[in-house]
């Protein structure tokens, strides 16, 4: 977009592949070139589609099924999109049914981790990223570690996990989640880790990753982290604030 | 019972809560607590009874007991009686009226302000307009000190922000090059990490601190992570000039944060210890934004904007170099649209000006809020009018790390120009020995080189 002529620019052009960050951007007087304004005007298009994209869960529970996980179907008490963007405390909370639903899958006996994958602000991200996530970290847990029952919430916020984590009797929930988009990521999944799940967790309690795609945190990466947040989550039986990520610098992307 | 007549109709309100609560301009967040007021003309009712309430009942009743609460607990401990003298006579009304007169010129309203408790800065921003809330604190200015100077009258700073999504060294290095060749980086240079393990805040502290001495840059730099992380870093030598924590305007809604008020007393004593500032000695950088207490559920029925005052309450026991409302961050639930940003981002800084902190304002928005580039155009040349120390710098206005659109290092370049604003001078002078202050992104030989070295 920017022309190649430009002195301004030009030492710019190397730099561009340490970072997607909008960095060497051409200048107008003070403000950028009518290229880089429209660039960012159709982003800004891009991410706004994708706050509104409807989530496929039947695709991810078949998804999940076909490897042999006990997947079940929610819903949040946000009955549609409008109400799930303004209303946060709905989607933190299971509709009737999918509670009564949840209820019958109750069991006595502790699991450790129950996973919960919700569409959150981007629908995309859980559809592109979630499986192949739960496939690299179901290779990292140890076999002493058991993953309880997934289930796939519609309309869900993070803390939605407590209220299902808690209904299964789990002693960790782990969260993944559409993220907010950004300009240049409209498909980040975020992760997040609460020991004891119950209604009331704050988000202190919990340790999160975020930014899980290809071209950010990618899967083995990511997988890696929270194998180790939950191996050590088990072990103290505590996360948040107290439970530092102590597994050094990811492998940086190139 | 707090009331108002309007032609011969009585519009009475429980208590001192709910009338700043049904008092506040319209927001979405006052609605999803509950709090807002069920009409138009109850509004402007509840701001007619705001007006008229004393200041001094600001003293005898809290918008959350006493007991329950240690922010209030410190509001109340710790209000300065003979600061307050000059305008304890006065209404909320009345006290509009002074800061808008001659009467009260830069002097008097720093004098006023230790004062003042943050519901009362909160009541007299609900009956402001834009305007008022501009003027007022265009006149008050805050001055805080660490590598250099910030908050002069006619200057205008920059957060340089070069996040990156796995924190990757030569990309932030790379951000940072390109805002500071454009004239970013005098407030702090402030990495938010995409991980917050303690060895990754060392790394990028110990990147930070590289540069800064290869370049002899005076500023400072911060890497955002919890206060808990800070304290173990500065424990273990790591070079922490700024330590950083959000902060909120309720004991449950610090408590959701993971802090607490001695906490915070402990990490600035820590960061005092270290000696690093050269200038003076704030180094606290505080973040707060209208809803975060709703958000956590720990509002107690409060209104987002009287609770977001409350917040300047905490963060002024601790001097602080920075405060930033990071006002467009929390969504639409909160703030809806363009409108209700703008206004918001305008009180916040108001208010904390007023409570005597060095303002700053991420003049920010999310992809699913009713909001764009437009809208925040609008608030820098309003925040820019009413002094505001300082904005952020992020490459392109796009955040690749937090997913959300603030200012840009252009942005800065547009309003310095446009508002005949300036550098902090430490940082200009520094500028001009490179010769960016005269051409921007001109190569001085030692960035170049730099650049250069990213391979």
């Amino acid at each position: 977009m920017t022309l190649p002529t430009d002195p301004e620019i030009d030492p710019w052009n190397r730099l561009r592949r340490f970072t997607p960050a909008r960095i060497g951007l051409a200048r107008a007087g003070a403000a950028v070139t009518t290229a880089e304004l429209l660039a960012f005007q159709l982003a800004h298009a891009q991410a706004r589609d994708a706050v509104h994209a409807p989530f496929d869960a039947a695709k991810v529970t078949a998804d999940l099924a076909a490897r042999r996980y006990g997947v079940v179907s929610l819903a949040s008490a946000a009955s549609d999109r409008d109400a799930y963007l303004m209303s946060p405390h709905l989607g933190r909370k299971l509709e009737d049914a999918s509670r009564w639903r949840l209820a019958e899958l109750a069991c006595d006996f502790a699991c450790d981790l129950v996973l919960v994958v919700a569409d959150g602000l981007s629908a995309v991200a859980v559809q592109r990223h979630a499986v192949p996530l739960i496939d690299a970290l179901a290779a990292r847990l140890g076999k002493e570690i058991k993953i309880g029952t997934v289930a796939v919430v519609e309309r869900g916020r993070v803390a939605i996990g407590d209220e299902i984590g808690a209904a299964l009797n789990a002693r960790l929930a782990l969260v993944l989640i559409g993220e907010r988009p950004g300009l240049s990521s409209p498909d980040s999944l975020g992760a997040y880790l609460t020991w004891a799940p119950k209604t009331g967790r704050t988000d202190a309690e919990r340790n999160c990753i975020s930014n899980i795609r290809p071209q950010g945190l990618g899967y083995e990466d990511a997988a890696a982290k929270l194998a180790y947040l939950i191996a050590e989550a088990l072990r103290r039986e505590l996360t948040g604030v107290m439970l530092k990520d102590e597994t050094g610098p990811a492998v940086l992307a190139p | 019972m707090i009331a108002a007549t309007i032609a011969g109709q009585r519009y009475g309100f429980d208590d001192l809560r709910v009338v700043m609560a049904k008092a506040t301009p319209l927001r979405s967040g006052d609605i999803l607590a509950g709090v807002a007021a069920a009409s138009a003309v109850e509004r402007v009712a509840a701001q007619m009874a705001l007006a008229d309430l004393p200041l001094k009942h600001f003293l005898s009743e809290t918008v959350i007991p006493y007991e329950r609460d240690d922010v209030t607990r410190l509001i109340i401990d710790r209000h300065d009686a003979a600061a307050f003298a000059p305008v304890s006579h006065l209404t909320v009304g009345g006290l509009r009226d002074w800061l808008l007169s001659d009467a009260s010129g830069p002097d008097q309203l720093k004098a006023v302000g230790p004062g003042l408790t943050p519901e009362m800065a909160a009541a007299v921003a609900k009956i402001c307009r834009v305007q008022d809330l501009v003027a007022i604190a265009a006149k008050i200015s805050v001055v805080s000190r660490f590598r250099n100077t910030l908050g002069l009258p006619g200057r205008l700073s920059a957060r340089l922000q070069p996040n990156h999504p796995t924190d990757d060294p030569k990309g932030i290095l790379a951000s940072i090059l390109d805002g500071l060749l454009l004239g970013s980086g005098d407030a702090v240079i402030g990495i938010n990490p995409a991980g917050d393990s303690p060895d990754r805040c060392r790394d990028l502290l110990v990147l930070l601190d590289d540069l800064r001495l290869r370049l002899d840059i005076p500023t400072q730099s911060c890497v955002l992570t919890h206060v808990t992380t800070a304290l173990g870093l500065m424990n273990a030598g790591a070079p922490v000039d700024l330590v950083f924590q959000s902060i909120a305007g309720t004991e449950d809604a610090n408590a959701a944060f993971g802090v607490t008020i001695a906490m915070l007393a402990e990490a600035q004593d820590a960061a005092a210890g270290l000696k690093r500032g050269t200038l003076g000695t704030n180094a606290m950088y505080f973040e707060t934004g209208q809803g975060s207490a709703l958000s956590s559920d720990a509002h107690h029925g409060c209104d987002q904007q009287t609770l977001e005052a409350r917040a300047y309450g905490v963060a002024r026991l601790f001097a602080p170099l920075l405060v930033n409302s990071v006002v467009g961050f929390i969504g639409p639930e909160y703030l809806f649209d363009g409108k209700q940003i703008i206004r918001a981002g305008l009180e916040d800084h108001f208010c904390g000006k007023l409570l005597g902190l060095p303002m700053g304002c991420d003049i920010c928005y999310t992809n699913h809020a009713e909001a764009d580039q437009d809208d925040m155009d609008t608030l820098l040349v309003l925040l820019g009018t009413a002094g505001v120390n300082f904005i952020m710098g992020v490459p392109g206005a796009d955040d690749v790390m937090l997913n959300y659109q603030s200012t840009s290092f252009h942005d800065l370049l547009a309003a310095r120009e446009l508002l005949g604003r300036r550098p902090a001078p430490e940082f200009e002078a520094w500028l001009a020995g490179m010769g960016l202050l005269a051409r921007p992104r001109a190569l001085p030989a030692p960035i170049a080189k730099m650049m250069e070295s990213l391979r």
